[in-house]
């Protein structure tokens, strides 16, 4: 029964998954402010994941994990601020940014009702699909649609940064089977 | 003369010769998630300095498990090198940054 509970999780985080992407596609060819918006709210909302995980999550390595998400989305953000402020340039709030928002608030007060094992089974689970998004968004989308130089490197090392967290975040998971 | 100072320059080439080669340090950056370079050589008694020139943490964390050093953002670390082989190295936090060390005895 649990296991069955598990797999529908995963089914449904699969399933509205590529919809957040196709948010992403709608906003035809996202400006540079919007762009800083929409990395900037990916980042924040894997933050605020990491710290309900933090107080949630049972197993050492998830908690581990978890921290790991939060030193890195930091320093990725306070980057970000840094570099706007340089460029003169103010983030600005899009319907990509909004729908990312929504699905994460949903998804914190899904996991808020989680405990223990599967908490940390959820959370997990959930990091590899949303890092998987966040990738797909940044590779077909965003890196492409920057036009400034910086901008467009600093996403670029995001990109790395996040496709090593997808990985790292497929490893946990696998750890917990 | 001539002759005194051949033998000097003889002698010091000798010295030079009888003294073992002194362990070398080898660096390797840490940089935009990429270590560089990405295959290294090195010998048993050579010390690696990783150097994190991230803000972010990384790791040097050897697959076969012969070390696991702590890189924090903008930081170096070291280890002496005192197996031979071929170990590939990866970042705990990142695996996507991966490398190759070749220790030869």
């Amino acid at each position: 029964m649990f296991v069955r509970w598990s797999a529908a999780i995963a089914a449904a985080i699969l399933l509205s998954s590529p919809a957040l992407l196709q948010g992403a596609r709608a906003a035809d060819k996202p400006t540079d402010p919007q762009i800083a918006h929409i990395a900037y709210t990916a980042g924040v909302i894997d933050i605020n994941a990491a710290k309900q995980a933090q107080k949630k999550a049972k197993s050492k390595d998830v908690k581990a994990f978890a921290a790991d998400m939060l030193r890195d989305h930091e320093a990725v953000n306070k980057q970000a601020l840094a570099l706007v402020k340089k460029l003169n340039v103010t983030p600005e709030d899009n319907d990509t940014s909004k729908a990312l928002s929504k699905q994460a608030s949903d998804k914190l007060a899904e996991l808020d009702k989680l405990s223990g094992a599967a908490f940390d089974k959820a959370y997990v689970a959930n990091e590899v699909a949303y890092h998987k998004t966040v990738n797909g968004a940044l590779e077909t989308q965003l890196i492409p649609s920057a036009s400034n130089a910086e901008l467009k490197n600093l996403l670029q090392t995001g990109l790395k940064i996040f496709q090593g967290h997808q990985q790292h975040a497929e490893h946990v998971a696998a750890e917990l089977k | 003369m001539p002759g005194r100072l051949s033998t000097i320059a003889a002698a010091v080439v000798f010295v030079a010769m009888a003294v073992p080669a002194h362990a070398a340090t080898i660096q390797i950056m840490m940089e935009n998630l990429e270590m560089s370079p990405k295959d290294a050589s090195a010998k048993v008694g050579d010390t690696i300095e990783w150097i994190n020139k991230d803000v972010f943490a990384h790791t040097a964390t050897a697959r076969n498990g012969d070390f696991d050093v702590n890189l924090p953002a903008k930081k170096s670390a070291t280890f002496v090198l005192k197996k031979a082989g071929t170990v590939d190295y990866y970042c705990r936090y990142h695996p996507n940054m991966k490398a190759t060390l070749k220790i030869e005895p």
